[in-house]
């Protein structure tokens, strides 16, 4: 069932106009900040698709650089989001695309900070509900409505057993686990949903273990 | 967890239960939160919906493009000075959801139901019918679940964006639940409810999303105060007695088969319909300078 709860349907309470191209644009931005970790100090945002069509109409570039702000859905905030950026000094750049996609709303984001890019493609399913498809290469399905935690790191032994040995230190249990390669011996990413949300220690500890690159965490 | 209207029907008739409350209690268990926590947000929803009808029918709302606002307002003058023809009930509907869709064009808060250029029929018909069946607050929050009972169906089974469905599934959704919401607030039966959901759908079938420079604006918000027509007469048709020939289930999986297809130019890409209308395109450009083809 791609739709789980009643407020998927009646909600979310949001900023007009759309609830595909403002609200579901907001949560990939919010998203894609939350799994970079970092304050970005630049973002490249390529819409795809209806995205690409009618991003100006709807606000959805206002709306992804509110959420990639940190803002919700409904934070009156999002509507002067370019200025706010420009105040923080974040540098943005929006290209369009006339690539084929598979969704029709899609936007992919490029995060940077000084040292570190970070890439998302995300897709606004409809009524405000996304789904990140792609993280830094690797394909993903990442709804951000289970704690997950997502661990970039170099394809090497003992990686897993590592961050699992440290999670169940900290008497975090794991629902579902994915491991996923781009070629042997190069970068991994592990996708872990957990029971419990991990604090900041776990994670700090998680990125201590050589050859972990990025560490990151959504919670519902 | 029900999956087709024929099962929520099937549940209430098991269970001597009204569609809000096995909604209600199929949440509880998908989201393991109290009932209390559960009523507690639709209530909140319920607040902001009723603050953007009083914002739309009030104020005066305009939006970036100019193209939409002011309608609502319109509505209610015209209202008062008695000169209305299709009942009072039906227009207190209409001008409320283009009241809450003003505001949305506007980049206002608003509640999505399902969506947010469906954003007026739910709220639209709500508080239209409440006034005027004496509704308690409570029964007002059911009639949010009961519409989202319809929704979470039809969402799971076809389609509630019109990027993805056309408008039939946006407005054509949204018109759907109102319908059977409303029936159940007026004391209808599960199956009248799944009636008038069949009912009003299937008026909307073949629904283009054509918005006019890619805006949710022209013709969103007066669709959504025919939503809200369709959705009143539907379930009078359905308390009347009125049935759907064709199932509920049957409806919504039309309604997907027909999404399935129509063509990308009329699934808001903005590339044809009212878009692509010399007017369309001459206010695009007026708009953004440049038509997007």
């Amino acid at each position: 069932m791609k739709y789980q709860s009643v407020f998927d349907i009646i909600g979310p309470i949001m900023i007009g106009p759309s609830s595909s191209h403002t609200a579901g644009a907001a949560r990939i931005g919010r998203l894609s900040r939350t799994l970079f970790g970092k304050e970005p100090v630049k973002a490249v945002i390529t819409f795809y698709g209806s995205f690409a069509k009618t991003f100006k109409g709807h606000g959805t570039d206002v709306a992804i650089i509110g959420g990639i702000l940190g803002f919700d859905t409904f934070d009156n905030r999002i509507v002067d989001s370019f200025a706010i950026a420009k105040d923080l000094g974040m540098e943005i750049e929006i290209k369009v695309s006339e690539e084929e996609v598979d969704h029709p709303n899609t936007a992919r984001i490029k995060l940077f900070n000084h040292q570190y890019s970070f890439e998302v493609v995300g897709i606004s399913i409809g009524g405000g509900k996304v789904e990140v498809v792609e993280v830094n290469g690797f394909k993903v399905r990442l709804t951000g409505e289970y704690p997950t935690l997502l661990v970039l790191h170099e394809d090497r032994f003992g990686m897993i057993s590592a961050v699992s040995n440290t999670l169940s230190r900290f008497e975090i249990n794991i629902g579902h686990m994915e491991v996923s390669r781009k070629a042997r011996g190069k970068q991994s990413l592990m996708i872990i949903e957990t029971d419990q949300i991990p604090s900041d220690d776990i994670k700090e500890e998680i990125e201590r273990i050589p050859y972990v690159l990025n560490v990151s965490f959504i919670s519902p | 967890m029900f999956s087709t209207v024929k099962e929520l029907i099937d549940i209430c008739n098991t269970e001597n239960k009204p569609i809000w409350q096995v909604m209600l209690e199929a949440e509880m268990e998908v989201s393991g939160r109290s009932e209390d926590q559960i009523l507690e947000q639709m209530n909140r929803n319920l607040d902001i919906m009723e603050e953007a009808v009083n914002r739309g029918i009030h104020e005066d709302i305009k939006s970036h493009s100019g193209l939409t606002g002011g309608d609502a307002k319109k509505i209610r003058k015209y209202m008062e000075e008695n000169r209305f023809l299709s009942g009072f009930t039906i227009l207190d509907a209409v001008s409320k959801a283009v009241a809450t869709n003003e505001v949305n064009s506007a980049m206002g808060t608003i509640v999505a139901t399902p969506t947010a250029g469906s954003c007026g029929i739910v709220p639209g018909t709500l508080f239209a019918v409440a006034p005027k069946l004496n509704a308690s607050r409570d029964q007002m929050v059911h009639f949010l679940f009961t519409a989202g009972a319809m929704g979470y169906i039809i969402a799971n089974n076809a389609f509630i964006s019109g990027a993805t469905g056309g408008c039939q599934a946006e407005v054509g959704s949204a018109t759907a639940m109102a319908a059977s919401a409303i029936v159940e607030m007026a004391g209808g039966t599960p199956e009248q409810s799944a009636d008038a959901l069949s009912i009003a759908m299937k008026n909307l079938l073949g629904l283009v999303c054509d918005p006019i420079a890619g805006l949710v604006e022209v013709p969103c918000v007066k669709r959504n105060a025919m939503g809200a027509a369709i959705a009143m007469v539907a379930a009078d048709m359905a308390l009347a007695g009125i049935k759907s020939v064709i199932p509920a289930d049957e409806v919504i999986l039309a309604m997907y088969r027909i999404g399935c297809s129509m063509p990308n130019t009329l699934k808001e890409t903005a590339l044809g319909g009212l878009a692509a209308t010399p007017t369309g395109r001459a206010l695009e450009t007026k708009i953004f300078g440049r038509p997007s083809e």
